[in-house]
């Protein structure tokens, strides 16, 4: 991080590489195959759906590097809900 | 003790064969009896970069197929007696070889050289299980490039899974002037994301394309490139060689670039 970076937003290339490529690890890593990540992402859809209704085209999931990178890698999921059910 | 070091990458094209022909000649320089082999079967190359492709008789494949003995397809260098190329073969494809054959003949190799160098195909199929299967070290050879670094730890991955736990990293074709205004990956952003050891770093300089172009490594030379391969060495040798300094941008090079945005 250099000194101006919180006064100019703009990433250097070579950030935005390494940024790019760890997240790209991240998922190379896991060895989670998209197939897997449809059906993950399927049940995902179908527990939340009991209790609330959700945009389920907008749903999106991935594996990334947690926030904390000591942690390791976390699941993140997206889910737009659409109305709480009462 | 005889050392068997595999030079791979997964992705082609990043310096995997000019890293063998410095590495392998830079040893030989400093007396060690060497061994190069090219695995690359149906594209051998590292004869080129040798500068020995007029002298081969007989290849790898005539050897494990047993046209002919070992000794016959060895080829010595033009300059250093102690150093040796066993060709691949031209016309042939990798399942000529299996790795169990590779293996016993790495396995022969050691009883006569202190250094057996395999250069690795691009990939991750047979042929580069074929290199792979009777080393004992790997050195990984990779730009500072996102499409390179993703394979190199893929790579990492497979050597792992295969049982080879001594792997170093060569970074190759660093620019510093990019590097220093954040426009490439730096040696410390490499390793930070890939976390293996590193033993070396090979600056880009044109003075390989020359060397190439005349079939001479340019190893030990007065050329960045040349005292980057001898570090290296010296390095797989057991010596402790510090790396070069490689500073990052200045604060008047940053506040340059601030008002360049």
């Amino acid at each position: 991080m250099g000194v101006f970076d919180g006064f100019f937003k703009k990433k250097s290339s070579g950030e935005v590489a390494k940024d790019r490529l760890k997240l790209l690890l991240v998922s190379d890593r896991s060895n989670c195959s998209p197939e897997t990540m449809e059906l993950i992402k399927n049940d995902i859809i179908k527990v939340i759906s009991k209790y609330m209704e959700i945009d389920s085209d907008g749903l999106d999931i991935q594996i990334t590097q947690n926030h904390d990178e000591s942690e390791g890698p976390a699941l993140y999921a997206n889910i737009p809900i659409r109305e709480l059910k009462k | 003790m005889s050392e068997v070091i595999v030079i791979t990458s997964g992705k082609g094209g990043v310096g995997k064969t000019t890293t063998t022909a410095n590495v392998g000649t830079g040893l030989a320089k400093e007396g060690k009896k060497v061994v190069l082999i090219d695995t690359d079967i149906g594209l051998r190359n590292l004869d080129v970069v040798m500068g020995l492709e007029n002298r081969i008789v007989y290849n790898l494949v005539d050897v494990v197929e047993g046209n002919c003995r070992l000794k016959q397809a060895l080829i010595k260098d033009k300059k250093y007696p102690n150093l040796f190329l066993l060709p691949s073969a031209q016309t042939r494809d990798k399942t000529s070889v299996n790795p169990e054959q590779m293996k016993k003949l790495v396995d022969d190799l050691r009883q006569d050289f202190d250094y057996v160098i395999l250069d690795c195909p691009a990939g991750i199929e047979q042929g580069f299980q074929n290199a792979i299967s009777g080393a004992d070290h790997a050195l990984i050879v990779t730009t500072p490039e996102v499409s390179a670094i993703r394979d190199a730890d893929r790579i990492i991955g497979l050597l792992e899974a295969s049982e080879i736990h001594k792997i170093d990293l060569v970074i190759n074709r660093i620019r510093m002037d990019m590097v220093n205004r954040g426009d490439m990956l730096s040696k410390e952003d490499v390793l930070d994301i890939l976390a293996i050891d590193l033993i070396g770093v090979v600056p880009d300089d044109e003075n390989i394309v020359i060397s190439t172009n005349q079939g001479e490594p340019l190893v030990g030379s007065d050329t960045p490139a040349g005292k980057a391969y001898s570090n290296i060495c010296r390095r797989i040798m057991g010596e402790n060689v510090p790396f070069m300094e490689i500073t990052g941008p200045t604060f008047f090079q940053k506040l340059a670039n601030v008002f360049k945005k």
